[in-house]
């Protein structure tokens, strides 16, 4: 029960990327087109699921008995940095058929707020390991969906009739805007 | 003359919010009221003016190998500082803005500007390139912070112009995305009349 209340809660009612603003870079970049929303959604299930659960042993069994918890900041974003570079290679050299469709998305991975704000969040919220996991991996599929849903209005928006100072970006933020008003219909579900 | 330009280049002409559409993600979300954006905004000109200072005094030691890692090392510095000296300063501050602070690191503008301006341009160059480009993102987060403050709870700067709520749908997140969609149109045609 705990634990879906977490996913539930996770992916519709305070979604990361609608209502907390986490990883909008990545949602206003990658999600021109319905293929490459889906590779990038996917690439950030993996990583931020796997970033959450190093940094959150770090955080527990490092930073903390050494008493450097200030070093957070820092410390994070190194490790998901050299995260992502050593998933890069080794996805390269295992399965070259999953690097190619999620090697391109890798490196933005990085500079996704969505990574290290969760990171930083699972902490603040006390956590266990095991919650913490499954907090990071509802919160990616929470920006998979809103990244996959967004890219598929856009593609019908580029067929639409827009008033020329609203093409391109604004347009976008303002169908983004009607989504999470959309979105606010789940609040109070958990 | 050219060091002015780079000064002022951030505020309309380059502005990282409206034209160069960077740095979205603390853009959303810390601007619930104008006060709130400054904060912001200024923390993140400190960021900016001394990463840029630092990157370009360094830039000719560090390899190119590694220049990324060493630059988001630099950057992380100065955020635990601005991290620690707010909590110790202006917790109420640092209590609305929460964790967009630590987030700063992987604002895209400070390594943009790190790696695209200061590790190419001397010292003096890059602290005004940093500061202006700041301040630019400054400017842009207090005005839409302004904006949904003023329509949402009819204040500005915290002080009410009218008693009570208007339309609360501003301060909240859809309002976010919609104002800065009207408030990039508004630009762009400003922009193309010049």
């Amino acid at each position: 029960m705990e634990y879906f209340v977490i996913i539930v809660g996770s992916i519709f009612v305070s979604n990361i990327v609608l209502t907390q603003f986490l990883g909008v870079c990545p949602f206003l970049g990658v999600s021109g087109k319905l293929d490459t929303s889906i590779g990038m959604g996917g690439a950030v299930i993996f990583v931020l699921t796997l970033a959450t659960l190093v940094t959150w042993i770090i955080q527990y069994y490092v930073l903390n008995p050494f008493g450097l918890a200030f070093m957070q900041t820092i410390v994070f974003i190194l490790v998901i940095a050299s995260l992502v570079q050593m998933v890069e290679i080794i996805l390269k050299k295992v399965s070259p058929s999953l690097y190619s469709a999620l090697g391109v998305f890798l490196p933005l991975i990085t500079t996704n707020c969505a990574v290290l704000g969760v990171a930083i969040l699972t902490i603040q919220k006390d956590f266990g390991l095991l919650e913490g996991v499954v907090y990071a991996m509802s919160n990616a599929i929470g920006f998979t969906l809103a990244l996959v849903i967004f890219a598929g209005i856009r593609e019908h928006l580029d067929l639409m009739e827009v008033p020329k100072g609203m093409k391109g970006v604004p347009i976008a933020l303002i169908v983004a805007g009607i989504l999470a008003l959309s979105f606010m219909g789940f609040t109070g579900l958990v | 003359m050219n060091q002015f330009t780079n000064f002022t280049k951030g505020f309309i002409k380059e502005n990282p919010v409206f034209v160069l559409l960077l740095g979205m993600c603390p853009t959303l979300g810390v601007t619930t009221s104008a006060i709130n954006g400054l904060g912001m905004g200024l923390a993140t000109t400190f960021v900016l003016v001394m990463s840029n200072l630092v990157v370009s005094l360094v830039r000719n030691f560090i390899p190119d190998k590694v220049r990324i890692p060493s630059f988001i090392v630099i950057i992380a510095s100065f955020v635990t500082i601005v991290e620690l000296v707010m909590q110790a300063y202006l917790p109420e501050l640092f209590e609305s803005l929460g964790l967009f602070i630590p987030l700063i690191v992987v604002n895209c503008i400070v390594l943009g500007r790190a790696e695209a301006f200061a590790s190419k341009n001397t010292p003096v160059s890059s602290l005004l390139d940093g500061a202006g480009m700041g301040l630019g993102f400054a400017f842009a987060l207090t005005l839409l912070g302004g904006v949904r403050e003023l329509l949402g709870s009819s204040a500005i700067f915290g002080i009410d112009l009218v008693k009570g709520d208007l339309m609360l749908v501003f301060i909240l997140a859809p309002g976010a995305f919609i104002v800065l969609g009207y408030l990039i149109a508004i630009i762009n045609k400003l922009n193309k009349a010049h």
